[in-house]
């Protein structure tokens, strides 16, 4: 029998610990859309995205209310656009990303992740003509997402993807400069890319995923900061322990609402991704998880420790909780969308090499972190090579989200609003990489990718 | 199917009879009752059965809502999967 106990705890985590499922995302494939003719195309696609997600917002609103647990985000991905769009006789991707625009408004999600490229090995010609399409495309648009998987353990780093990535980010930033560059938080730049990720900016629906698919994305750093208050004092066998305790508490509520979400909408059902992920409100912050595991600030001396500590935890938890566990599942460090990473960042105690240290640990990379708009396009590659080559010999997913504002300088704030929250532009080492970036050509995979 | 309802709000003479009449009236039968009083907040939680109710549940969450609303308490019916998923392996 329930007790009034469990019931208090539930709802408290809900209303005062801001527990909620973060997203439910649809994972449609596109690979039976494709056709030679871009108008055909984007009626094909238009059409399947629609037809299969039509009740998804809905159906997310009716559990929400069901349940009485908030559902942030109902979203949509969809098979990497340079795949479906393979065959299409067009120069421009640009119109794909006006159609799936539409089709995202039909529908009501906020966002559509998919218009993306796998090159992680080389280029095909749709490859090429998607990436550079990107800039355009997501400044024309609002509820498009992008992403470009540049490297990979097995493969090696795409150089030459790497150089073309620094000079899309930052013509991205230029063409939304209106915006305070704000194009470039829909961009992702990952090595070893998951497949079944349900959190944007980089979700697409990979290639081995089914016909259409649920992926849900929990979350609730407010939760395990709640947790970690009331054992402050205690060894770190305890913290552990807490930490592991509330990611299953956690991952079950994620377990139940993409189970009922599949039931309901006919869609199988494939993974949770349990991953703390941060919004700007007071008390749902990963930095403020830190400052109760005992660091004064984020980015103190002892924050990569706390960080795979809480990141090893809340997988273990999970696990438990639900057997199909997958996508980025850990903690998210971005910094415009953590009230106290931004702060952190305002008192000097973090910087870019301590997040990149960081992302070792973490379950993603370099996230939504704003810095001077005239960085060049060289220094954009070198940060996203030296993130990628982490995620390579580390067997790990590494991405950057990383924001040239254009017109804005050290200290100043870039506003990108709502979940993606604001940032002060944080300087970046300004020693030139650029003819290392120049060579070109690949890295190969380091030795333990021989692993079969 | 059971439903939980919780209300949570400053004490006062009525807010018992009020839930139980208007459940009854829904068709709704109250399988088991328990509550506190805290430091004068009335905490109440009731497991009621929901397989037959005279509305469909999303309305009857409304209702539930607006009569809290009416009597100065936060009532809220959720269904029990949520605290059975998160609190029973």
């Amino acid at each position: 029998m329930i007790t009034l106990g469990e019931v208090q705890e539930t709802n408290k985590m809900i209303r005062e610990m801001n527990l909620d499922v973060r997203t439910i995302t649809m994972g449609i494939s596109l690979m039976d859309c494709a056709h030679s003719d871009l108008a055909v195309f984007n009626l094909n696609i238009y059409d399947k995205i629609t037809r299969l997600a039509e009740k998804l917002v809905k159906t997310g609103e009716d559990l929400e209310r069901q349940f009485g647990i908030p559902i942030i985000n109902k979203r949509v991905s969809v098979t990497p656009i340079s795949i479906a769009a393979g065959g299409l006789k067009t120069d421009s991707y640009v119109p794909v990303a006006e159609t799936l625009e539409k089709a995202a408004k039909e529908i009501g999600v906020n966002f559509i992740g998919g218009f993306s490229a796998l090159v992680h090995k080389g280029f095909t010609e749709g490859d090429r003509k998607l990436i550079e399409s990107i800039p355009e495309a997501l400044s024309v648009t609002e509820r498009i997402c992008a992403s470009v998987n540049i490297g990979s353990s097995r493969s090696g780093i795409n150089m030459d993807a790497v150089k073309l990535m620094g000079g899309i980010v930052k013509k991205t930033a230029e063409l939304t400069a209106d915006r305070d560059s704000a194009g470039c938080s829909k961009l992702v730049v990952f090595c070893n890319a998951v497949e079944d990720n349900p959190f944007m900016a980089g979700a697409f629906h990979g290639v081995g995923e089914p016909e259409c698919v649920i992926n849900v994305g929990v979350s609730g750093p407010g939760v395990v900061k709640r947790a970690l208050e009331e054992v402050k004092t205690s060894d770190f066998e305890t913290l552990c322990e807490t930490i592991k305790r509330t990611a299953f508490k956690v991952t079950r509520v994620g377990q139940l609402v993409a189970q009922e979400t599949s039931k309901r909408l006919g869609v199988p059902f494939g993974i949770v991704d349990l991953s703390l992920a941060p919004t700007p409100e007071i008390g749902d912050s990963i930095a403020e998880i830190f400052q109760v595991m005992g660091l004064e600030e984020a980015g103190a001396p002892g924050t990569t420790a706390a960080l795979a500590i809480l990141n090893d935890n809340v997988k273990k938890g999970g696990v438990m909780a639900s057997s199909y566990v997958g996508g980025l599942s850990g903690a998210f460090i971005p910094v415009s969308e953590d009230h106290g990473m931004i702060q952190a960042v305002q008192k000097g105690a973090l910087t870019l090499e301590k997040l990149e240290a960081m992302t070792c640990v973490c379950s993603v990379g370099l996230d939504m972190i704003a810095i001077p708009g005239d960085t060049s396009a060289a220094t954009l590659s070198g940060i996203i090579a030296d993130e990628a080559a982490i995620g390579m010999v580390n067997n790990k997913t590494t991405a950057v989200r990383i924001i040239p504002v254009v017109g804005k300088g050290v200290g100043e704030i870039a506003e990108f609003g709502g979940l993606l929250g604001y940032a002060p532009v944080m300087p970046v080492n300004s020693f030139s990489c650029a003819s290392f970036i120049d060579r070109g050509g690949r890295i190969p995979a380091p030795i333990h990718s021989f692993k079969n | 199917m059971k439903g939980i309802i919780t209300v949570l709000g400053k004490d006062k003479v009525g807010i018992i009879a009020k839930v139980c009449t208007y459940l009854a009236e829904q068709n709704v039968n109250i399988l088991d009752i328990s509550q506190t009083i805290i430091q004068g907040y009335f905490n109440m939680m009731m497991i009621v059965d929901i397989t037959a109710p005279a509305k469909s549940f999303e309305a009857l969450i409304e209702d539930l809502q607006k009569l809290g609303a009416e009597l100065g308490v936060e009532i809220k019916l959720q269904h029990e999967d949520i605290f059975n998923t998160m609190h029973r392996i």
